[in-house]
């Protein structure tokens, strides 16, 4: 365990602030102190009222699984005993570059010689009519659970508009609340970025083994009620009734800061491999970051790009490549792994292994004896080595069956020759 | 193995329906249509053992493709129209072209009592000659060498002699496999008393395997041998010249002959291709022992000069005088069930009744005995020749009884051709689905008959031991006995005082009275004992040997060896010598058909399978037809072990899966005789095999047609696992195999993975389809499920990496795998450990579990038994549990 500076070396150090206090925030913070114990003078400011939690249990503690304090990470003493300053509940509103000041409200302004933008996504609400009545509900933080538990009342109908990872995981969510749950979804198969049309069948079964309806190619057209939901309408004129609509459409990287603060930004937080902002002193991470034009919504990558940038803040080198485009997550406690490819190009070769009642899917994409794609529903127990595959690109053309079932148990070799 | 609970009041004793070493079955009916199967301990041919086959007779009771209903051209019509079919089509045959325009051909698998009403129908009452059996491929060249012996058809010895011997010799017999409960007896006695088993065959079979001295001789040269060892034996002073002078002819003539043939060591092993040390240690070990049996099968008798053969052999047990003594002997082992007791009857085209030929005072005596109105005077035709004259349009009405010639019968092709010839084609069956019963002729009329466990009657096994075959299963569906339905056609011909039999033990007490008929010791066949046996005495009676005259009183158990006294049923008593020609094939091999294609029994099935094959445990052993092929051979062909080659004669063709092994001579092919087109797409042995006849005995040679084989190119292997039957599409490789839980079809196809994953789709609409597939590498597997219940499973990979099915095999035995297994089918990998291919069929035992126990330390046969119960019930595994023991430890036990 690190152990903090005295006050005295405290005033020669040089001042972090790290604004935003999720996931990528809290592994930086665990890095970095590790790497690097008491070089920095930290202080974190986050807008949640909590310190970081795991975002990622936030469907589980919806559907009542697990509760608040399993969401947790780090108790208020770890950031006190690393000498890390931590507000919550209170959102960075500017960032004075000129001055080197990241200021909190009316609260409070804090010098810094680095800081760290962590600040997230913001879930997107669809420009529809209705969007705003009470019962449309985003997907994002604790904040929403307690908001979706509260109009979770009995036999309530849910509409869960967005068949991505977090839609369905609210949906299931939902249901195992004893939800009537409809999931929306514009697209025709679930998770059209990670999945093909089977792998996605296989998940829209198993959602439905959870109770939730699954309606795709389903564009919503309005969301209707006389001062709180109570329908939702669709393009081909369906109406669906509904007392709590979950909106989970996708996120937007929060750049509103950096572009107050005049940070160049395109879709996110433009940042270089060291993570730096265009303001040298200024370093960005997280799903607000835009790196090489590449914006990410997932963990891993965060946690990469944590990696980096304590890395660098510890004065060792490193930079970031990006993250290849692997997912691997569990749709409610199915396993989904999706790394590459997608979609089979007509110049590649799909092996495919498919048994739906089994819960069961897998497909390698093989182009030149190269591996470069893979989707896995079920059991994603080779993905390790896929991702890798993928990324050095050396031929697989002897381990197609291995990558397939797994590497078999050592069996006794003995002779065939009375094989009939 | 299945082991009954027993209970007393429901065990029946009875006789097993394969072989001709007639083992004792204790059968318990389950009441459901099945029954518990044991070995009989009381029985005098097994004493409590039984083979694979036999203890797996339990699992081929099932009434699935059971012929139950009467059917006339191919529709169910009553016995009263069927009987009228028959009945009416024999008149009229009779009354527009002769009676001789009838023919019957009957089988080694009928009960004596239904051969006999058959025989006395046919010669006594339709008046036609033409009876011959299915006995004609099997063993009528010993009948007839017999015959020529001993002036009878008598088989001197018994089974005791093989306890007793101190060599035995083997001549064409595949016995570890065919009489696999003999050839334990035999082992038994190597241990017990040292005896030495002489193989003899082309082909070095498992039993050659297991022999102390494997002679693997050209084809067609036994009689080259049996001369050089004759010429050996009056040469090395061991001929027995009291018993020649005393009570023999021909010794001279035989001799000079046989100088002729083999006058040396150097000019018998030229004939025969063995080497002289080898055969030099044949004759000394025959001329030294005293206690020597040769027995001889279809290797021998299945041949052009398959008399000859016989006679070669019973030349050499004459000269040293070594017959009906215990412990010698020659012995002809039967094939079928009841051959003998077809023999018996006289259900042969070369024999009238009883052991009664054509001499007039026979003829006059069997009508006499019969007060038949239509009694025949000659000989009819033999097997071959009687479908040929189907072919000739000389025979109109065919009756065909428990045999399946369009398999069986050389030239099967042309045989069935020529069936569409016959006005009437009666068909007497158990199943519906045989090739010869799905064949017809312009009136084909389909008689459902009893099977085994369902009949009553009587049958002899080689040893001339009658044992009877008990019911124990009710009648299924409107079939009936055979001897009933012949007297009910009698009956309607008129001649219903002649057949008024209400029970198969009233047919049995005529059959014995007819044997001792004006007989007086001029007979072999006599059991004038048993002429008044009541139904009661009938129905309890256990096995006994003929002879059993009526002057031995009742209660007698027979005798065990005939001749010992030198007295022989010629006219003045002596055996007779006979000079054999020179051996040579039928035919000679040819540019365009350089190979000599042998044929034979694998150990788990039994003729055309349409009984064995319904057992899983069976059809595990060899579940492909295949072709033995030397690997000289195979490599300049190009034809790779486990690949498909085609092997063609001038008559015919089949496909079969190469089996590339030293166990075939290089020039010589070998291919199994059991595959139907209901088992297979294309691998009858009778379509490919000439069977010139033997000129004496009619028997056709189906052991040496020239033939060719080369590759075939398919494009991918696989194989089809179904709950019930498949139908193979039109254009496969396939052969079909019972398996636990299901069917299973192997296949070859011309199609890659994307045709079979659509046709796969295509078969099972509607249902739950799994898959993997490989487009590119040409593999697929589909798995097809009804609510989580595996009904189908298929496997597909390019034909030169034809995938195993051994896993899949297991798997499917599951109806309702779990997620794993579920994987495993598609990954074609085992959930466990496989067990393997199946060594051990009576206990289910693979390759891989033999491998693991002899890994494990166990080091002789008896530690693998003792471990995984492999070859300890029938024991025919263990030449191939040898084998996968290190040799050293191989030899050690042995």
């Amino acid at each position: 365990m690190a152990t903090p500076r005295t006050d005295s070396q405290a005033a020669m150090r040089e001042r972090l602030v790290v604004v935003g206090n999720g996931m990528a925030s809290l592994r930086f913070l665990e890095r970095l102190t590790e790497g690097a114990p008491g070089l920095y003078d930290v202080t974190v400011v986050g807008a949640e009222p909590v310190a970081a939690y795991n975002r990622v249990l936030l469907s589980s503690l919806l559907g009542g699984e697990v509760d608040e304090a399993a969401c947790a990470f780090r108790g208020l003493d770890w950031y006190e005993s690393h000498g890390i300053r931590l507000i919550t509940g209170a959102p960075v509103t500017a960032i004075d570059r000129e001055n080197a000041l990241a200021i909190v409200g009316e609260t409070h302004v804090l010098p810094f010689d680095k800081l760290v933008l962590a600040v997230g996504s913001t879930p997107i609400r669809l420009p529809k009519p209705g969007i705003d009545l009470p019962g449309v509900i985003t997907f994002r933080d604790l904040a929403d659970v307690a908001a979706i538990r509260r109009a979770a009342v009995r036999h309530a109908r849910a509409v869960v508009i967005g068949g991505g990872l977090l839609g369905l995981e609210a949906a299931v969510g939902l249901s195992r609340l004893g939800i009537d749950t409809t999931l929306l979804h514009v697209m025709d198969r679930l998770m059209e970025r990670q999945l093909d049309h089977a792998a996605a069948g296989l998940v829209k079964r198993a959602m439905e083994a959870r109770g939730v309806k699954v309606m795709l190619k389903a564009d919503t057209a309005s969301i209707d009620g006389d001062g709180r939901v109570e329908s939702l309408t669709l393009s081909d004129g369906t109406v669906l009734p509904a007392d709590l609509v979950v909106m989970s459409v996708g996120v937007r990287p929060s750049v509103a800061l950096a572009q107050g603060a005049g940070l160049e930004t395109g879709r996110g937080i433009k940042v270089d491999d060291r993570m730096a902002t265009s303001d040298p002193r200024i370093f960005a991470l997280g799903e607000c970051a835009e790196h090489r034009g590449m914006t990410y919504g997932l963990v891993e990558p965060a946690y990469e790009q944590a990696e980096v940038l304590s890395r660098h803040l510890a004065g060792e080198a490193g930079a970031y490549q990006g993250t290849a485009l692997a997912t691997s997550l569990k749709v409610s406690g199915l396993p989904v792994f999706s790394a590459g490819v997608v979609d089979t190009p007509e110049s590649a070769e799909a092996i495919v292994l498919s048994d739906p009642g089994a819960g069961l899917y897998r497909k390698l994409l093989v182009e030149d004896e190269r591996l470069i794609g893979a989707v896995f529903v079920g059991d994603i127990g080779e993905q390790g080595w896929c991702k890798a595959l993928i990324r050095s690109g050396e031929p697989v053309t002897g381990h197609l069956d291995d990558l397939m079932f797994g590497r078999p148990a050592a069996a006794p070799s003995t002779p065939q020759t009375l094989a009939a | 193995m299945t082991v009954p609970v027993p209970d007393p009041s429901s065990v029946v004793r009875t006789t097993c329906p394969y072989c001709g070493v007639g083992c004792g079955v204790l059968a318990t009916p389950d009441g459901q249509g099945g029954a518990g199967i044991a070995g009989d301990p009381e029985h005098p041919a097994n004493f409590g053992r039984l083979c694979s086959k036999g203890s797996a007779l339990g699992e081929t009771l099932s009434l699935e493709n059971r012929l139950l209903h009467p059917m006339l051209d191919g529709a169910r019509v009553s016995w009263e129209a069927a009987l009228g079919s028959v009945a009416g089509g024999l008149r009229r045959t009779a009354e527009q072209h002769g009676p001789e325009s009838i023919a019957f051909y009957l089988s080694g698998q009928l009960l004596t009592e239904d051969y006999y009403v058959a025989n006395k129908l046919a010669k006594g009452f339709l008046g036609t000659p033409h009876v011959d059996t299915n006995s004609r491929l099997c063993m009528s060249s010993a009948v007839a060498a017999h015959r020529r012996a001993f002036g009878s058809d008598t088989v001197p010895g018994c089974y005791e002699d093989l306890d007793e011997a101190d060599v035995i010799v083997l001549v064409g017999s595949n016995t570890a496999w065919c009489h696999p409960i003999l050839f334990r007896r035999m082992v038994d006695a190597r241990a017990k008393r040292g005896t030495t088993l002489v193989v003899i065959d082309p082909r070095r079979t498992q039993t050659g395997e297991e022999a102390d001295l494997f002679l693997g001789l050209k084809p067609g040269t036994d009689t080259a041998l049996f001369s050089g060892l004759l010429v050996h034996l009056a040469e090395s002073g061991a001929l027995d010249q009291r018993f020649i002078a005393e009570h023999t002819a021909g010794f001279e003539a035989a001799l000079d002959r046989a100088r002729a043939i083999a006058p040396s060591l150097a000019a018998t092993a030229l004939a025969t291709g063995l080497d002289e040390a080898e055969i030099g240690r044949f004759f000394d070990l025959f001329a030294k022992t005293p206690r020597v049996v040769t027995a001889f099968s279809q290797g021998a008798n299945q041949s052009a000069q398959g008399t000859d053969k016989g006679n070669a052999i019973i030349n050499c047990h004459l000269a040293t005088g070594r017959i009906g003594q215990a412990g010698a002997g020659p012995f002809s082992l039967t094939g079928q069930p009841n051959a003998m007791g077809g023999r018996e009857v006289g259900g042969l085209a070369n024999m009238l009744a009883a052991h009664m030929h054509f001499a007039p005072e026979e003829v006059d005596r069997v009508r006499r005995f019969w007060a038949a109105p239509r009694i025949i005077t000659g000989e009819g035709m033999k097997a071959v020749a009687l479908f040929e004259a189907i072919e000739r349009g000389k025979i109109k009405a065919l009756w065909v009884m428990g045999t399946n010639p369009l398999v069986s019968m050389p030239r099967a092709d042309a045989i069935k051709a020529s069936l569409r010839k016959l006005d009437l084609y009666v068909v007497s069956e158990v199943m519906a689905d045989s090739d010869t019963a799905r064949a017809a002729g312009r009136r084909t009329v389909l008689l459902p008959a009893l099977g085994w466990g369902e009949k009553n009657g009587t049958v002899t096994n080689s040893e001339r031991r009658i044992s009877r075959q008990r019911a124990f299963l009710k009648p299924p569906g409107e079939a009936r006995p055979d001897w009933a339905i012949l007297s009910d056609v009698a009956r309607r011909l008129g001649h219903g005082q002649n057949f008024a039999y209400l029970s198969a033990a009233a047919i049995f007490r005529e059959h014995a009275a007819l044997s001792a008929f004006e007989n007086n010791g001029t007979r072999d066949f006599d059991i004038g004992a048993l002429s008044d046996i009541s139904d009661g005495a009938y129905a309890a009676n256990r096995p006994v040997q003929w002879p059993l005259p009526k002057r031995g009183g009742a209660g007698q158990k027979g005798r065990a060896r005939l001749f010992a006294d030198g007295r022989f049923y010629t006219f003045d008593e002596r055996a007779r010598f006979v000079a054999v020609q020179p051996p040579a094939l039928a035919q000679d091999t040819s540019t365009a058909y350089p190979m000599v294609l042998n044929t034979g029994r694998v150990r788990d099935h039994w003729h055309t399978m349409t009984r064995t094959g319904k057992s899983q445990r069976l059809s595990a052993h060899r579940a492909v037809p295949f072709c033995e092929i030397h690997p000289d051979d195979a490599g300049p062909l190009g034809i790779r072990d486990g690949a498909l080659c085609e092997v063609a004669s001038e008559h015919g063709t089949a496909e079969l899966e190469a089996m590339v092994t030293e166990g075939v001579r290089p020039g010589s092919l070998f291919m199994p005789m059991h595959w139907s087109d209901a088992t297979a797409s294309q691998a009858r042995v009778g379509a490919v095999v000439r069977g010139v006849p033997d000129p004496v005995s009619g028997q056709p040679e189906l052991k040496a047609t020239p033939a060719r084989v080369r590759p075939v190119a398919y494009r991918s292997r696989g194989f089809l696992l179904t709950r019930a039957p498949h139908a193979a599409p039109a254009g496969w490789w396939w052969a079909r195999a019972t398996i636990l839980g299901g069917s299973a079809l192997q296949f070859a196809t011309q199609d890659g993975s994307r045709e079979i994953a659509l046709l796969m789709r295509g078969a099972f609409q509607g249902l739950e389809l799994a898959e993997y597939a490989d487009h590119a590498r040409g593999r697929y597997r589909g798995a097809v499920y009804e609510a989580g219940r595996l009904v189908a499973c298929l496997s597909l990979a390019p034909a030169e990496d034809k995938p195993d099915w051994e896993a899949a095999k297991a798997l499917f035995a599951q109806a309702e795998p779990e997620a794993p297994e579920r994987r495993a089918l598609l990954s074609g990998r085992a959930a466990a450990a496989a067990a393997g291919p199946t060594i051990c069929a009576c206990h289910g035992v693979g390759l891989e579990v033999i491998a693991g126990v002899i890994a494990a330390g166990a080091g002789s046969v008896e530690a693998v038994g003792a471990a995984c119960k492999a070859g300890t019930n029938c024991g025919s595994c263990i030449p191939e549990i040898r084998k996968l023991l290190p040799e050293t430890l191989a030899r050690s036990a042995a």
